[in-house]
């Protein structure tokens, strides 16, 4: 009796005792790492066991750019280390809410400002640096004044605007032009004329990555823009009621249906994903001729794109004004900036080592240099007296004009607006790209989440 | 997960409680399992039903708002939608599935030695994880870049994930693709278990191999079906992986199972209340499928034979 006893108790305790340790721990290195422990073990850590946490995003040369930055601060410091795990865009945005959801956010927050900023700032998650700024202008005026407008919720400031301004331009491959014989498109009628022609010699018109969504609501945004003017999404913005029957958003929906109808977009759209590049490549393959994206994807292409960039290949452009549209064709749509927030979470020693780093490693001029470089256009005043020397100047001239000229500079909507209300966007986005809903039908959709 | 994981930990149960004297002793070894169950299916199950019954965002605060988002659920024309596309999914990949790994494990029953060989090839599809299998596909699909424009195959160009009827059957293929091996190796097994006594008796009545598989080997493979199609309609209902990666839902909801849904409404619109509304609906329909095969597979003598020949 008595062996067989205690290996069942030893059994049990193994049994129980293992896999949830295991468990347990699995859960602790999955999540984030807790602020106490950092403070009781001092770990890697530093002198008043800040132990101070950011989380940012892969992809280069973006995490490189972020890595460096926060090497040279650790560098600097080597008693206020700030500690970082990196993640993949998707993946990132799931988990940053999960983590905050459980109050265990990083100490810096990674973000994009706007509808999302708004749901954390709600939920107290995130500290209020209007004050900060006030006390440190020096931070905050060197900055473009544009990039503020998604950090601010409700005249307060809670997030830190960081690294480039990324309009959202209309690129094309030159070659294709040549052999049609006809210029880039000056006007959206120009644009509906080129469709059979560029259809008729065997290339796309304009290559889309359609089952990434929020690519399809470029298209969008721009139209609403140059056909009503930057209030036409305003009025949703601010929700008011029935905002998208407005003619003019009516009209936009329709165009862009039009356009699709028209073949001017590439033989399965739907099924290509922005994540992958493939957009890109149909462009710099030469198998479709324009195609509206971020300026981030400027730097991909040269990279990916053999001699397509390096060999004056690209050009590239605003959004054409609509004929008849009441908008101004300077304005224009995209992201303002990146953000950084500090978690309301933090202890205080941790939000002192955050607006450090804040103040002195971020958009410091190293990190300028290294954002130029790229080819990307830090959202710093005067920066563009720099690009003379580099080998993108035409580029960057050409990205900082836009952006520093726009008399509208408008965040994109799925980041502008609140998660709730921006999946029901792009939702109905796809399908009005599929032809599955009519202008009709997307408006009304939209109208029953206004203001949600 | 935990819509499969329910009906194995009931069905064992009663098994050790009713072994006589020695029960108290063998029941003892159910207490992890239990415990684990609990922490890990009950619990959260119950957290889900709290949350279905509050409008949360995941961040902030909880709010409980009672039926309010049960019924924008049931008021949502998605919902139907969804369950239809799920609907269609369980029924289709199991109407492609199930013949084939019958055939394929009645196959790969025969004691040659390239047999085993074969049946190792064959599995492999089952070690490869779902988002692997997705992405792969995905790229073998591209109507620009994939295979058909690789290798100048015009038929092989379509728009395979961006048409919604194309991306559905793109989606049964793939599921098929990945989870016949599975079942063919559940079959296989099941046709080993067959006494060849039968089978030689049926040789000397002069009976041919055709007579012999719809005699004989259909009919003993009974419990093994039954085995096989609650495994296939439970993973079915579940399938979340393959088809966000693949598809994510899309193209216009033409995929969008309840599991995406779920995890759409959740996770990407902020919506935890509807999205846990969705999820017991899915396990609500788990429980009905999985009682539902039972029955169809006469009860408790079911429960003892699929034990036996099943996974």
């Amino acid at each position: 009796m008595e062996p067989r006893t205690t290996s069942r108790r030893n059994f049990l305790a193994l049994s129980m005792g293992l896999p949830l340790g295991a468990a347990l721990a699995a859960c602790g290195t999955s999540g984030p790492s807790s602020p106490g422990g950092g403070a009781t073990g001092g770990g890697g850590g530093g002198a008043g066991g800040a132990n101070t946490t950011y989380w940012y995003i892969t992809g280069q040369p973006q995490e490189g750019i972020r890595g460096n930055t926060l090497k040279r601060f650790n560098d600097a410091n080597p008693n206020e280390k700030i500690k970082a795990t990196t993640f993949q865009n998707d993946a990132y945005k799931t988990k940053i809410k999960t983590a905050i959801g459980a109050d265990q956010a990083p100490t810096i927050i990674f973000g994009w400002g706007g509808g999302t900023l708004r749901s954390y700032v709600q939920a107290n998650q995130v500290e209020d640096l209007t004050p900060w700024f006030e006390q440190n202008p020096q931070v905050k005026d060197r900055l473009f004044e544009s990039a503020f407008g998604a950090a601010t919720i409700d005249g307060k400031i809670y997030a830190m605007p960081c690294e480039g301004v990324q309009p959202i331009v209309m690129y094309y491959d030159k070659r294709a032009f040549e052999k049609i014989g006809a210029e880039p498109p000056e006007t959206w009628g120009d644009i509906m004329d080129l469709v059979p022609k560029f259809n008729a010699k065997g290339i796309a018109p304009f290559s889309l990555g359609g089952q990434s969504r929020w690519t399809n609501m470029m298209w969008l945004e721009f139209l609403f823009d140059r056909i009503g003017g930057p209030e036409v999404f305003q009025a949703v913005f601010d929700g008011e009621k029935d905002a998208w029957n407005n003619p003019a958003s009516i009209e936009g929906l329709t165009k862009m249906q039009e356009l699709i109808k028209a073949n001017g977009f590439i033989k399965g759209f739907s099924s290509i994903t922005a994540d992958s590049n493939a957009d890109q490549a149909l462009l710099y393959t030469g198998k479709a001729a324009m195609m509206l994206h971020g300026s981030w994807t400027y730097g991909s292409m040269a990279q990916d794109g053999g001699d397509f960039v390096s060999g004056g290949h690209l050009g590239y452009m605003n959004f054409p004004p609509v004929d008849g549209g009441k908008g101004d064709p300077s304005n224009t749509v995209g992201n303002p900036g990146q953000y950084l927030s500090i978690s309301s979470k933090a202890t205080p020693e941790q939000k002192e080592v955050a607006k450090k780093y804040f103040a002195t490693a971020i958009l410091s001029d190293a990190e300028i240099k290294e954002w130029i470089d790229t080819g990307a256009v830090p959202i710093v005043k005067g920066v563009d007296s720099q690009y003379a020397t580099v080998k993108d100047a035409a580029w960057q001239q050409f990205v900082y004009g836009i952006s520093s000229n726009a008399k509208s500079f408008a965040q994109s909507w799925d980041q502008a607006l609140s998660p709730t209300a921006a999946e029901k966007l792009l939702d109905n986005i796809a399908k009005l790209f599929q032809l599955s809903i009519s202008p009709q039908q997307f408006a009304s959709n939209m109208n029953a989440v206004i203001g949600k | 997960m935990s819509t499969t994981l329910a009906p194995s930990a009931t069905r064992r149960a009663p098994a050790a409680t009713t072994r006589g004297g020695r029960s108290v002793g063998l029941a003892w070894l159910a207490v992890p399992a239990l415990l684990f169950f609990i922490a890990f299916a009950v619990i959260p199950l119950i957290g889900v039903l709290l949350l279905s019954f509050s409008t949360w965002d995941g961040i902030g605060e909880i709010s409980f708002s009672g039926l309010t988002s049960w019924r924008t659920v049931l008021a949502d024309p998605g919902l139907p939608h969804a369950l239809w596309v799920t609907f269609l999914v369980i029924a289709l990949s199991w109407v492609v599935q199930t013949p084939a790994s019958i055939l394929l494990g009645v196959f790969l029953a025969g004691r040659q030695r390239y047999r085993a060989v074969l049946s190792v090839l064959y599995f492999i599809p089952l070690l490869l994880s779902s988002a692997a299998i997705a992405i792969t596909y995905k790229a073998l699909l591209d109507p620009n870049f994939g295979l058909g424009a690789g290798l100048n195959i015009p038929i092989l160009v379509q728009d395979w994930l961006g048409d919604p009827v194309l991306a559905f059957g793109v989606v049964i293929f793939v599921v098929s693709w990945q989870f016949i091996p599975f079942h063919s190796l559940i079959y296989q097994g099941g046709v080993r278990q067959i006494p060849r006594s039968m089978f030689e008796a049926a040789q000397m009545d002069g009976a041919g191999r055709i007579r012999q598989f719809f005699s004989i080997t259909l009919p003993q493979l009974k419990y093994t079906i039954i085995t096989s199609s609650t495994l296939m309609i439970a993973g079915s209902l579940t399938f979340f992986d393959l088809i966000f990666v693949l598809t994510a839902g899309g193209p216009a909801d033409a995929t969008r199972v309840l599991a995406v849904d779920m995890w759409k409404r959740g996770w990407q619109a902020s919506l935890m209340g509807p999205a846990s509304a969705i999820a017991l609906i899915l396990v609500l329909v788990g429980l009905a499928v999985a009682l539902l095969l039972r029955r169809v597979g006469g009860g408790s003598a079911n429960a003892g034979a699929s034990q036996q020949e099943g996974a």
